[in-house]
């Protein structure tokens, strides 16, 4: 049985060898820290990404056209038998409330491509040009920094307005206050009436890098009539209520593009839920390699632990012959040097969970660790428990010397 | 405590043999010893190096088994017992005095003597004043908080005899205690010893020195792991003889 005693003793015995016995924590306190600094790092990148996919728009679901080839066995002409189209009348049947209970907002989206922005001689190509509806703002998340979103009046008015995004307005006025002043869109004179506020990039592109109009200006002046808008944006009540909402969609367009049921949609859905669990699954993933590589810097301050305590009941093998000779038991013996095992290896896991912690306050690669509860006690109780494996060997060792032989020792 | 048990030898040996190796590399330790001692007694076994007498001593310490015989500590056979059972006799029926002291380094002189009760199982408190009693008895009162390191030979050797006398044993077990010291110290650490048995402690003193052996109150020789001669030199009810050393005064009684 362990009593206090042998915490006292084997506390002196840590003592009187200060260097070997901090030497030997250091290799536990590295394994420890790196587990919850490491842990942090992936915890906090994890949470990094699903930010940046939530500032997409946490309910957003996207519609788009998918086209359906002949080739694949659908009509038999060779060419492109049906280009789906993303019209008025879908984005009307989506705001039916009563169709849809799990949708909120609805925007058609028209994108423009390569449109040249100019300002006063500075001309610059936004990565995006959208025309759209007031609800976009909503939908995506677009907080406005400075003036005003449009408005459905200016929709429905065809006003040449533009809300620009603050990589867009650093190009193009750099220091001027963009707000009130008038840009030409490949020739068209739009008046900015607004600037976004930064959204930062979402990993694949930079969402400041925007321009924002009308859908019935830009179909005026930039893009026509055409059959098709890009994309719909839709928004559901909640994120709870993707797949809902996700369903009614499909209902809903499946029956305004008379699609019979089994046969393939002619759009797609992109869903922010399942885009989400993807990069959470991965991140998982990247935290779980993280954790298992300071693991196994665990594991060799384990085997520090172990080699010191072989070589300390070498040296003190006379020691053992004295304790045994005036009346210590094998138990005690044991109890002694597994002890100190366990002590070394708890200090240095405290010390270890002091330097993670701290550790895990700078920013390391650009990710600001968050440290996960579960790393502090897995590395900790992990530690105690590398302690008592790797200290059971030795200890039984010294416990089984014989006195005579332990006392002859030199 | 049974060393109250005064009609019990404290030592019975019976043709106790001790053979290390095996086949024809064996070597026959010792040849058959039988020898009894009884409480109070002060025995020196003499004899030269390769005699047996170190042999003998860890088998009186309980530190090694005999190959064949019969050896009984206070009427308990030693070899019925397991290693836990063992433990306990060296711990409260044995104390060690050792040639090398074998005091633990790190810790003062004090801490060194409460090992022993430290493994009984006795309280702390009780434990510091029985430690400070036992330095006392060997004169050492005034060096408890020392570290072996920084006291002298004869001081050390002080030491570990009061850790050998602090759990009150049976027989005060001591391997060539004067053999590193010199004459002072010698006369020093034999002084204890006759005050010790006076008052009543058994004392087994194992050397090769005669004028150490002089000492005691019965010289048993050993030759080639045999007795050959066992002589009484003082009764067991007696004062231990003090010769004092040759060319040493004789300190006399302590203070």
């Amino acid at each position: 049985m362990i009593r206090l005693e042998h915490v006292r003793i084997a506390l002196a015995g840590i003592a009187h060898n200060t260097l070997r016995s901090i030497l030997t924590m250091l290799g536990i306190l590295i394994g420890v820290g790196s587990v919850i600094v490491l842990v942090a790092v992936g915890t906090g990148s994890a949470a990094a990404v699903q930010r940046t996919i939530e500032g997409l728009g946490t309910n957003l679901l996207q519609i788009n056209r998918q086209f359906a080839f002949g080739a694949f066995g659908r009509a038999t002409t060779g060419t492109l038998s049906r280009s789906s189209n993303l019209t008025a009348s879908d984005v009307r049947a989506l705001e039916d409330r009563s169709a849809n209970p799990d949708i909120v907002a609805v925007a058609p989206v028209v994108n423009v491509p390569s449109v040249t922005a100019v300002f006063q001689g500075a001309s610059y190509s936004p990565a995006l040009f959208v025309g759209t509806t007031s609800a976009y703002q909503q939908i995506k998340d677009y907080r406005v920094a400075e003036g005003n979103f449009f408005t459905d009046a200016d929709e429905t008015q065809h006003n040449r307005v533009a809300v620009i995004g603050q990589t867009v307005a650093t190009n193009l006025f750099g220091n001027t206050d963009p707000v009130g002043n008038v840009v030409r869109f490949n020739g068209v004179s739009y008046q900015v009436i607004g600037l976004l506020a930064v959204k930062g990039t979402n990993g694949a592109q930079d969402q400041d890098d925007i321009v924002i109009a009308p859908l019935s200006a830009v179909q005026d002046t930039l893009t026509g009539y055409g059959a098709s808008y890009s994309s719909i944006v839709v928004e559901a009540a909640s994120p709870s209520r993707q797949s809902a909402a996700q369903a009614e969609i499909t209902a809903t367009l499946e029956q305004t593009h008379h699609i019979a049921a089994g046969s393939p949609d002619d759009f797609r859905i992109l869903n922010q839920a399942s885009l989400l669990q993807t990069t959470q699954s991965s991140s998982r993933i990247f935290t779980t390699l993280l954790g298992a590589v300071a693991a196994i810097s665990l594991l060799v301050g384990g085997i520090g632990v172990m080699n010191i305590m072989l070589v300390t009941v070498t040296e003190r093998t006379r020691e053992i012959g004295i304790r045994k000779a005036i009346g210590a038991k094998r138990s005690d013996i044991m109890a002694q040097f597994v002890v100190e095992a366990i002590l070394l290896t708890a200090i240095g896991g405290l010390l270890g969970v002091f330097a993670g912690v701290v550790g895990s306050r700078f920013t390391i690669l650009g990710i600001h660790p968050i440290i996960a509860d579960y790393s502090i006690f897995l590395a900790f109780g992990v530690a105690v428990v590398t302690g008592l494996f790797f200290g059971l060997y030795p200890a039984s060792r010294a416990a089984r010397l014989l006195p005579v032989e332990a006392l002859r020792y030199e | 405590m049974t060393s109250v048990e005064s009609g019990v030898p404290v030592l019975r040996l019976w043709r106790v043999t001790k053979t290390y190796g095996e086949g024809a590399s064996a070597v026959q330790a010792l040849r058959g010893i039988s020898l009894v001692v009884h409480r109070r007694d002060y025995v020196a076994v003499m004899g030269a190096s390769g005699s047996g007498k170190s042999t003998l001593m860890s088998i009186l310490g309980c530190l090694d088994v005999p190959t064949s015989g019969r050896y009984l500590l206070d009427g308990i056979d030693v070899e019925a017992l397991d290693d836990d059972e063992i433990a306990e006799i060296r711990n409260r029926r044995i104390g060690f005095v050792f040639q090398s002291f074998n005091l633990l380094p790190q810790l003062t002189a004090v801490q060194n003597v409460e090992l022993p009760l430290t493994y009984a199982g006795v309280r702390r408190a009780e434990r510091r004043r029985r430690a400070e009693n036992a330095l006392a008895a060997v004169g050492l009162a005034h060096r408890l908080h020392h570290r072996p390191a920084t006291m002298s030979g004869g001081e050390r050797q002080r030491v570990a005899v009061a850790r050998a006398i602090v759990a009150e044993p049976s027989l005060v077990l001591a391997d060539e205690p004067t053999g590193n010291l010199d004459s002072s110290a010698t006369a020093e650490v034999l002084d204890v010893f006759a005050q010790l048995n006076e008052v009543g402690r058994t004392i087994v003193l194992i050397t090769h020195e005669a004028d150490v052996a002089r000492h005691a109150k019965r010289i048993v020789r050993i030759r080639d792991g045999r007795i050959v001669d066992d002589v009484r030199l003082a009764p067991i009810e007696a004062a231990p003889p003090r010769p004092g050393l040759p060319g040493h005064q004789v300190s006399g009684a302590a203070p």
